[in-house]
């Protein structure tokens, strides 16, 4: 009698199933082994395909959604020409000034107030409630107040998207402070470490990994709240290019505006993992 | 002359709604210079909070711990201790990792690198110096956590369950070692372990513990370290037949205090 219960084929439904049998040097059963890079290249490609075809058959309009063409050309126009009398690399590094500075601003005050209110009950007692009480709103929802309170200028813009990234850095650092095995912080005790020591040379570094996730996760809410940002009495910057564009139904320079911030972010995202994996090459091994 | 006194020490804590749980009761125990005391028992004896008591983790809630004639308040280079696991840390290679403890006390880079690769090498682990603790084998890694602990010239040694999560063969080498250190360094122990042969191997005298309330039901002094360090040979010792009979004797001890607290 031939076994069909444990050898089902291969298709996709006998993936969902069981699990793939390991190949030397996998272990079996491992959640979402093997290579993805393939399988993205062929997507990322179909997509592009999909959209040039339906544009390029005429199904869609331009108005909205122009050709890949297009919007490549709308780039090279931008490079040349600027949008609103301003120039495309100022464009883009207004937004990344507004955005880095945000973030760089919410790591130097987050990371400690997150380790301090994973450290001490009255830390978490006076900052836990104003952070979970904002944390799930919009950024849209109070962004008149900034307005009101801060003026139109850098600042309320520079806020707004630092109240969007301080949130999961301090939840970060905050988590991260469970990281540190209580043997590794008795072992400081023993040797007559102060509880400055103790934070400074174990729960810190320990911390570390979880700080970089955060960060990543922060990173991505700053360039998610530029846009809502740059909304009002911005004059440049890759957010206000994208909503005047769309007044104007200029569609090609709205997407083009999108793909810029999502090259930047992704540039960003790898960039920091590549400093994770020097700064913490023991994430998940410790 | 007492180097470490534990005067009538009683660990108890509040249940709400109950009455408290006695987690040690009345523990009187001298570790004497250059003693190795070696604490064993069925688990929930109280061994690990006897431990913390002396590391000063724990203060009892009755009682005295005096090391050297200072009561003791609080942690302290003096005790150092050494954990089953999870005490390394994997974002220092092994020499940093050893010269923790020194780093802490604020002495400068050449002393701590000095004093680290001293114990390093009493360790065996001059090849890994500079490698990261997590490459390193289980038996390895607690070579670097008694190494570190070595490095404050502690008066006692408290190691708890240092072994207990190593396999059977490198276990039997790291007691070995762990002797040799011993004598070599002259430092009193306080070890905790749940093998009986482990236990009679390594002590020079062994508290049987009990449970509910955690005290110390039986004390034995035991001869077989000595031997090793005459011998040489740990195997031929723990094949004896006094070794055999005194284990299944202490064995005998610690299922009766088992089955007891199955019966409540």
């Amino acid at each position: 009698m031939s076994d069909t219960r444990t050898n089902s084929g291969n298709g996709f439904w006998a993936g969902l199933m069981k699990a793939k049998p390991a190949k030397p040097g996998e272990i079996y059963g491992v959640p979402g082994q093997g290579d993805s890079l393939k399988i993205s290249a062929v997507v990322i490609v179909g997509i592009i395909f999909v959209w040039w075809f339906v544009t390029f058959a005429g199904f869609i309009k331009p108005l909205f959604l122009p050709s890949p063409m297009g919007v490549i050309n709308a780039f090279f126009t931008m490079l040349k020409d600027g949008f609103t009398g301003v120039g495309f690399w100022e464009h883009t590094w207004v937004s990344t000034l507004r955005v880095f500075g945000a973030f760089l601003l919410a790591c130097v005050i987050g990371i400690p107030l997150g380790i301090a209110m994973g450290m001490s009950p009255f830390a978490r007692g006076v900052f836990d409630p104003p952070i979970e009480f904002y944390r799930p709103i919009p950024p849209l929802a109070y962004l008149p107040l900034m307005i009101i309170w801060f003026g139109i200028d850098e600042l309320s813009k520079v806020l707004l998207i630092f109240l969007s990234v301080l949130a999961p850095l301090v939840l970060g650092a905050r988590a991260g402070v469970r990281s540190a095995a209580i043997e590794q912080i008795h072992a400081a005790y023993s040797f007559g470490a102060t509880r400055w020591q103790v934070i400074r040379m174990v729960v810190l570094p320990a911390a570390m990994p979880e700080i970089f996730t955060a960060m990543r996760v922060g990173i991505g809410f700053g360039w998610t709240t530029l846009v809502a940002a740059e909304m009002v009495a911005a004059t440049s910057g890759l957010g206000y290019t994208v909503l005047s564009a769309s007044r104007f139904l200029q569609t090609d320079i709205v997407i083009m505006g999108i793909v810029v911030i999502a090259i930047i972010a992704y540039a960003f995202d790898h960039l920091v993992r590549f400093i994770e994996r020097r700064v913490v090459p023991w994430k998940g091994r410790g | 002359m007492t180097a470490l006194a534990i005067k009538n020490a009683s660990v108890f804590y509040p249940v709400p709604g109950k009455t408290p749980v006695h987690a040690l009761q009345n523990i009187n125990l001298d570790i004497l210079e250059k003693e190795f005391v070696v604490a064993l028992g069925a688990s929930g004896c109280g061994k690990s909070t006897l431990l913390n008591l002396i590391a000063g983790f724990m203060a009892p809630s009755e009682g005295e711990i005096s090391l050297n004639g200072r009561v003791v308040t609080g942690p302290g280079a003096d005790r150092s201790v050494v954990f089953q696991k999870h005490a390394l840390l994997p974002w220092l290679n092994v020499l940093d990792n050893v010269a923790f403890g020194l780093k802490i006390q604020g002495h400068n880079q050449a002393k701590r690198e000095g004093i680290a690769r001293d114990f390093i090498k009493l360790l065996g682990l001059e090849q890994f110096e500079q490698s990261a603790t997590y490459e390193l084998s289980g038996g390895m890694q607690q070579r670097v956590g008694i190494a570190r602990a070595l490095t404050s010239d502690p008066a006692i040694l408290l190691m708890d369950e240092p072994l207990g999560a190593l396999d059977a063969l490198t276990r039997e080498r790291a007691q070995e070692l762990i002797l040799k250190v011993w004598r070599d360094t002259g430092k009193m122990v306080f070890f905790i372990t749940h093998s009986v042969e482990e236990a009679l191997f390594m002590g020079t005298k062994l508290i049987v513990m009990s449970p509910r309330p955690g005290r110390i039901s039986h004390v034995f002094d035991l001869p077989f370290s000595r031997r090793y360090f005459e011998s040489g040979n740990a195997r031929e010792i723990k094949a004896s037949a006094e070794f055999i009979a005194l284990r299944e004797e202490i064995l005998k001890i610690i299922f009766a205090d088992e089955a007891g607290a199955l019966h409540e």
